[in-house]
């Protein structure tokens, strides 16, 4: 992709209307598409935790017959045990939405395309027409797993209720003999060849489409945290296409791979389950650190502090990350000597992880700090992941997990390192880059309120979550025992709080179009040093046909 | 719009601060019962065996105090950052990129923490794999949705029996709602019981909270574990894997009494249960 003049300045390379969007080869329109697409599957999933909060918030089944008589039109005398089914898919849906539909295509697909190659000085991704392709699998794959919701799963009930992780043999034709699991495998299908054939594009682009002077060590932090996700993409996705595919033949084709009737084990497919999900959660989490990097130095007005470190710090969080999988198997009956090493390792994970968290507040250190929205963000995501992260350490103790295993302080650890951490990440960059992506300014009263808002609503709702846990209530459950009541309903009236807070959002979005204020290329200052802040807001359609050489000899 | 910045962030992290205090003091307040969940409780339940005292002793004195002093000291650093450094307080930004001895101690001051926590933690994981020599042994089957036990016969036992749970409208006064059952199951107290554990169709997890025992019940495997409760009492329990429509709805009693009150009990179930005692049962296969 050399230089300017009159290479592709025809009708075809700026389309216009449906054919740009359907079509589209150009980088930053499929970043968009896929944080439209990340919005609508994380507002869907959002309703649903609406729902299970509200149904949570008494003791009783108050909510989910009615929801099932509405939804599925469920007779008066099923609808009791068609409720108490719709809650178990709603958790299931809610965990694969948010997973799937929400955080990967918004971090990964939409703020990675977007700027990567902007970061790195590059026309476009490598493949672009790959690009599109991985676009639209994911919208395939979203509509064959709402699909799922309405056909036959348990004998008599609709939809597939087994939590996103989907053991056999409720997940095979024991527990679940209609089509909603088959629908359910066939969309991880499509969403993991999406994701196999984007990770292909992430390191094509990075390691060969950099412009002149940027060598990897001068890449910002949020591309080598990319570039470590993508690796990471390709080398668990395959096992998890094995592993369902096993799973479509055990139900479909008569093979027995996790039937112990057959000679098969249901630990098989925990194994290879885990192997990709333990990656899958840092999948998650390592651009929403490569953002957070991003965000604090340009509202500190530094560089980021010890970039090397930081650079081995994700590299060792992504290796470690992938070997440490049965630390969500300790009590399947695996072995002293397993639990032991499973243990070790996942401890030694908090290392790199630590260093992460001091270096960005050694970066403020010192630093001139601007509040603005992001860095609020920012700073938020900081202290909450650190929560998330030590009650991490708690359970990977094979010991302590022993008491905690498939409770609600399970449940608070993964909320508070995704629903506090990466979606506080997801909102920082969202606010970061609004201004790039659109060339208008949000207004800041109304970020700030988000912010606010959410704060205080997720800590409300997970925060008694730790107690619920420590007291022994069961994950995964429609009523409990009366002696949780007071933490759940307390939990439950959080939700008020992220209620206002997505509202917020939303208002601030379309008040942001209306109002229609001029960004301009750079509204953060001298902070914000990488490429993107350089070209205009929004970029030309095809940016960089002249690459840009990179002097000095700093990091961006 | 930037005026007050210092005194804004104060005041919201005091106030977001005070919020935990009032949280803990709450739930300290809570009433503990034996072998139940207390209501509003905000930790660990009393532990009744000397695995799940050693599990309590292992959080309250050494996972949560480090944890909380290390998520309040980023707490500290954010909030001290936050005011020292603010634009206008510190117009022009340092350059310090690198710090050695900084990067070192960081990297250091963690692992020796994780050798802290370690220590302990991996002394409990020894004492919960493995099983003592034991005097009774269950054998139990989780199936959807219910558990049912096994006593051995050279133990005297040779019966076997199902635990459901007494649904609302047939709890008496005093029962706990969802975890009432109509059989419990017995067992002495202080000596060690070996619990055998598998499942009849999906996988199912039996946890007594008050045991600090939690194991996965899955069909084709046979998973063991163990107590040794020092008091008697009731102790509930409940399904920790989630296995269809009714998973919260299969709770777990075990009552522990005295060895001759056990050996009565024992006579009379067998008397009781003689008459459904099942056949043995083999493990889930594919259903068309």
């Amino acid at each position: 992709m050399a230089s300017s003049t009159t290479a592709g300045d025809g009708a075809h390379d700026h389309p216009r209307g449906l054919s740009r969007f359907l079509f589209s080869t150009n980088h930053k329109d499929i970043g968009t598409l896929y944080i439209i697409v990340g919005a609508i599957g994380g507002i869907i999933a959002f309703l649903l935790s609406v729902a299970i909060r509200a149904e949570l918030a008494e003791p009783g089944i108050q909510v989910f017959p009615v929801l099932a008589r509405l939804l599925h039109g469920a007779d008066p005398e099923m609808a009791l045990d068609a409720g108490k089914n719709l809650y178990n898919v709603f958790i299931t849906v809610h965990g694969v939405l948010m997973i799937f539909f929400m955080a990967m295509p918004i971090l990964i697909g939409g703020f990675g395309n977007w700027f990567v190659p902007l970061m790195i000085g590059a026309p476009d991704m490598a493949f672009p027409r790959l690009n599109n392709i991985s676009l639209w699998l994911l919208v395939a794959s979203l509509v064959l797993a709402v699909i799922s919701i309405f056909v036959e799963g348990a004998p008599g009930m609709k939809g597939f209720g087994g939590g996103w992780t989907f053991y056999p043999p409720l997940s095979s034709n024991t527990g679940n003999p209609g089509p909603a699991m088959d629908f359910v495998i066939l969309a991880i299908h499509l969403a993991g060849a999406s994701s196999i054939l984007g990770a292909i594009n992430f390191i094509t682009t990075i390691f060969n489409m950099r412009a002149p002077g940027m060598t990897l060590h001068r890449m910002p932090l949020f591309v080598w945290a990319l570039l470590v996700t993508a690796f990471l993409l390709i080398m668990v996705l395959p096992v998890l296409a094995g592993c369902v595919t096993m799973l479509l033949t055990d139900r479909n084709f008569g093979t027995a791979f996790y039937d112990p009737a057959g000679g098969g084990d249901p630990l098989l497919f925990q194994h290879l389950l885990w192997f990709f999900g333990h990656p899958e959660v840092y999948i998650i989490i390592l651009p929403a650190f490569g953002l957070i990097s991003q965000i604090v130095s340009t509202f500190s007005k530094k560089p980021v502090f010890g970039y090397l470190g930081m650079v081995y710090a994700m590299v060792s969080i992504g290796v470690l990350g992938s070997i440490v999988w049965a630390h969500h198997m300790y009590t399947v009956g695996m072995s002293l000597n397993a639990q032991r090493y499973f243990m070790f390792a996942t401890m030694v994970i908090a290392v790199p992880t630590g260093i992460k968290i001091f270096s960005w507040i050694a970066t403020m250190w010192g630093g001139s700090i601007s509040f603005r929205a992001p860095m609020l963000w920012a700073i938020g995501f900081i202290f909450v992941f650190t929560m998330g992260g030590v009650t991490g350490v708690v359970l990977a103790n094979a010991g302590a997990d022993r008491q905690f295993h498939e409770g609600y302080y399970v449940v608070a650890h993964f909320h508070y390192t995704l629903s506090l951490g990466a979606v506080f990440a997801l909102f920082a960059g969202f606010y970061y880059w609004f201004p790039k992506m659109t060339g208008y300014m949000y207004s800041e009263t109304l970020a700030k309120l988000n912010f606010w808002l959410l704060f205080v609503g997720v800590n409300v709702v997970f925060f008694p979550q730790h107690f619920l846990g420590l007291a022994g209530m069961p994950r995964r459950y429609i009523d409990y025992p009366d002696a949780y009541a007071l933490w759940n309903r307390v939990s439950s009236a959080g939700m008020i709080f992220v209620s206002l807070a997505m509202l917020v959002w939303i208002y601030a979005i379309i008040e942001a179009f209306l109002r229609k204020r001029v960004a301009g290329d750079n509204p953060w200052g001298a902070g914000a040093t990488t490429l993107e802040w350089t070209l205009s807001s929004p970029p030309p359609f095809h940016q960089f046909s002249t690459l840009p050489r990179i002097s000095g000899s700093d990091h961006m | 719009m930037h005026t007050g910045n210092r005194h804004y962030l104060r005041r919201a992290a005091l106030a977001g601060a005070a919020f935990f205090p009032v949280l803990l003091f709450a739930g300290l307040a809570a009433a503990q019962v034996e072998g139940q969940p207390a209501p509003g409780g905000v930790g660990l339940p009393n532990m009744a065996t000397p695995v799940g005292q050693e599990t309590q002793l292992l959080y309250n004195s050494v996972l949560l105090p480090v944890i909380s002093l290390i998520a309040l000291f980023v707490l500290g650093l954010l909030v001290y950052v936050a005011w020292k450094f603010n634009e206008r307080a510190n117009p022009v930004p340092s350059k310090l990129t690198h710090h050695t001895g900084l990067e070192i101690a960081w990297t250091l001051v963690p692992v020796l923490i994780l050798v802290f926590i370690a220590i302990p933690s991996f002394r409990l994981l020894a004492h919960q794999v493995e099983i003592p020599e034991s005097t009774v042994t269950i054998k139990v089957t989780g199936n959807q949705w219910y558990w049912s036990y096994k006593y051995a016969e050279d133990q005297g036992g040779g019966f076997g029996f199902d635990q459901m749970m007494i649904p609302d409208a047939d709890l008496k006064p005093g029962q706990l709602r969802l975890l009432a059952v109509d059989n419990e199951a017995v067992v002495p107290v202080n000596e060690v019981v070996r619990v055998q554990l598998t499942s009849n169709d999906v996988i199912h997890a039996f946890g007594i909270p008050s045991f600090g025992v939690r194991m996965d019940a899955i069909p084709g495997r046979l998973n063991q574990t163990w107590f040794k409760i020092e008091k008697e009492g009731v102790y509930y329990g409940q399904c920790y894997f989630i296995c269809g429509k009714d998973h919260a709805f299969m709770p777990i009693v075990i009552r522990a009494v005295s060895r001759p009150d056990y050996e009565k009990w024992l006579v009379e179930a067998k008397q009781k249960f003689a008459a459904s005692d099942s056949p043995v049962r083999v493990a889930a296969s594919v259903d068309r």
